[in-house]
């Protein structure tokens, strides 16, 4: 097969634009004119001598023949090919490709060009994880954390004769270490997270929503004394983009209005009197039981209030909330997992449902769930409905049985699931059934 | 008289484990908080044995480290570094500044009480 196949097409344009016939042209450099035929239907490989008495007939730099603007392509393909020398090509039709299929060059080109600008986000990412002074802080708290966590566990172990009070302050401690981890531990995949979208630059509206939203803990400073919530959306540096923005706003409207119906220091008040149950607590304040669930999830953390987690879905299963509490990892987008009380409540629409839960490390929840409208009622055509569940962390293994769940199944290891919709890309040897 | 420790450590919860372990173990201890005067603690409380963190409010251990082996005094001081701080590069900057035993958080009890005997053990056999 030919080789530099486009030069010929160049010779023969610069044949023609200057009236020259074939058989004057191949006389002039020596050649018959059939052998220049070839050459110039890209049948021939050219290149030496030839290419130079060519050039010199026509009055062009040789580079000008033989360096087009596929030539760029040719070298990015060549460049594409060195790039994996365990799958070889044929490197000497390369020209021929790029003639033939310029098309396919061009998509294998852009693919090469594509992969090498991930490579170097990976390598980027390196770095940051490496050298990131944010990232180095909260891996320091975080070990800091876990450090006194299994100092004071051992301590409760190995000391059988601990004095009472020396007992009661080592819980305390354990307790007052373990919702710090949590806390520090979310605050840096947060912040992984959030590294790892600004690198790859593909964060969409939704994702900076809820990374705007992880990285204040769910509670909104500002809105809860009374901040306007455009105010709000321009100073948050996740909502990086304009439909980020916007879309943050309806978030925090709705946030807003809650924070109005049930003020802070009352509805937490409330809260403790009421022991954190959302129906209660809707009926205290007047309000639909969602927004006593959105309310008890947006409490700030502290040591009086339990680990609580919000999740909310569109009627196709889509998450439109998403807040993870320790020991549940709720997914960034896409659905959850099927087992989840929240997609239960879409079948019965209005209808509470309350049931435990039990993550994939035993981490147990008080799961409830309610499909709402989501919007106003209307006589011309049916409500759509989006279900909302609060999770609650249980202390111990108290109640019923729970129910097991993960958190979607790409992720979850559990193989005995007969609602697994895909295989796992965990490759624990109990997560291969599917 | 009973053996000392100084333990230089900013975590509350961390420092009354570690308290804890160390007194009932027959040991005399010290709590200092702050980084920037660390170093004038050890001339004032003149331990045994020196228990040090790492990131500490005001200056960092290795600092402190590189000065106390400069003093004549604290040369041969039993230092044990106690950090989160457990990368490569860390642990060769302690050890080239002369740390005794170079330890990362998470930490097993055992093993950082069997280190402040042994460092103290060593310090006692050399004198």
């Amino acid at each position: 097969m030919p080789k530099s196949a486009l030069t010929g097409s160049r010779i023969r344009e610069h044949r023609l634009m200057q009236g020259l016939k074939q058989a004057d042209l191949a006389r002039q450099i020596g050649i018959s004119a059939s052998y220049l035929n070839l050459i110039e239907h890209n049948r021939r490989r050219i290149g030496g001598k030839t290419l130079l008495a060519l050039s010199e007939v026509l009055g062009l730099d040789p580079s000008t023949l033989s360096q087009g603007a596929e030539r760029a392509v040719v070298t990015e393909l060549q460049d594409a090919a060195a790039s994996d020398t365990d799958m070889p090509v044929e490197l000497d039709q390369i020209d021929d490709l790029v003639a033939r299929f310029p098309g396919w060059a061009a998509k294998i080109t852009a693919q090469h060009r594509r992969l090498r600008a991930l490579e170097q986000t990976v390598g980027g990412l390196n770095d940051r994880l490496t050298h990131d002074p944010v990232l180095s802080e909260k891996m320091h708290e975080v070990l800091s954390t876990v450090s006194a966590i299994r100092s004071t566990a051992s301590i409760l172990v190995a000391t059988p004769d601990l004095g009472a009070e020396w007992q009661a302050r080592f819980y305390s401690n354990i307790d007052t270490e373990s919702r710090r981890l949590a806390d520090s531990s979310a605050s840096m995949a947060a912040h992984l997270d959030n590294l790892s979208r600004k690198e790859t630059g593909t964060a969409t509206p939704l994702e900076a929503v809820f990374s705007a939203f992880d990285a204040r803990g769910h509670h909104l400073v500002e809105l809860e004394r009374g901040g306007n919530p455009e105010t709000l959306a321009a100073q948050l540096p996740e909502l990086d983009s304009t439909e980020a923005r916007a879309l943050a706003l309806s978030y925090f409207g709705i946030y807003s209005t809650d924070a109005h119906s049930m003020p802070l220091d009352a509805f937490e008040s409330a809260a403790h009197e009421l022991k954190f149950d959302p129906a209660a607590l809707a009926g205290r304040f007047g309000v639909p039981l969602e927004a006593a669930f959105r309310r008890l999830a947006s409490l700030p953390r502290g040591a009086t209030i339990p680990d609580m987690g919000l999740v909310s879905c569109d009627a196709a299963g889509a998450l439109l909330v998403r807040k993870s509490p320790s020991g549940l990892a709720l997914p960034w987008f896409g659905a959850g997992c099927p087992l989840w009380p929240l997609y239960a409540a879409l079948n019965a629409p209005g209808v509470p449902i309350r049931k435990a839960i039990e993550g994939e490390d035993g981490a147990r929840f008080n799961a409830m769930a309610l499909a709402h409208p989501s919007g106003p009622l209307r006589f011309d055509r049916p409500p759509d409905y989006h279900a909302i569940m609060l999770l609650v962390a249980q202390d111990g293994q108290q109640g019923d049985a729970a129910i097991p769940v993960g958190s979607s199944c790409r992720v979850c290891a559990r193989s005995a699931c007969d609602a697994r919709r895909e295989p796992t890309v965990l490759t624990t040897p109990e997560a291969v059934a599917f | 008289m009973s053996k000392s420790v100084l333990l230089v450590e900013d975590e509350p919860n961390i420092i009354e484990a570690i308290s804890f372990l160390l007194e009932r173990d027959g040991w005399t201890v010290r709590i200092h908080s702050q980084g920037d005067d660390a170093v004038e603690a050890v001339a004032r409380v003149s331990p045994d044995v020196l228990v040090l963190d790492v990131m500490l409010p005001g200056r960092s251990g290795f600092d402190i480290l590189r000065d106390l082996r400069s003093d004549a005094a604290t040369r041969e001081l039993p230092i044990l570094m106690l950090t989160a701080r457990g990368q490569t590069k860390d642990r060769k900057l302690a050890e080239s500044y002369g740390v005794s035993h170079f330890m990362t958080k998470p930490f097993s009890n055992e093993e950082m009480l069997g280190k402040v005997r042994e460092l103290y053990a060593a310090a006692v056999d050399k004198s």
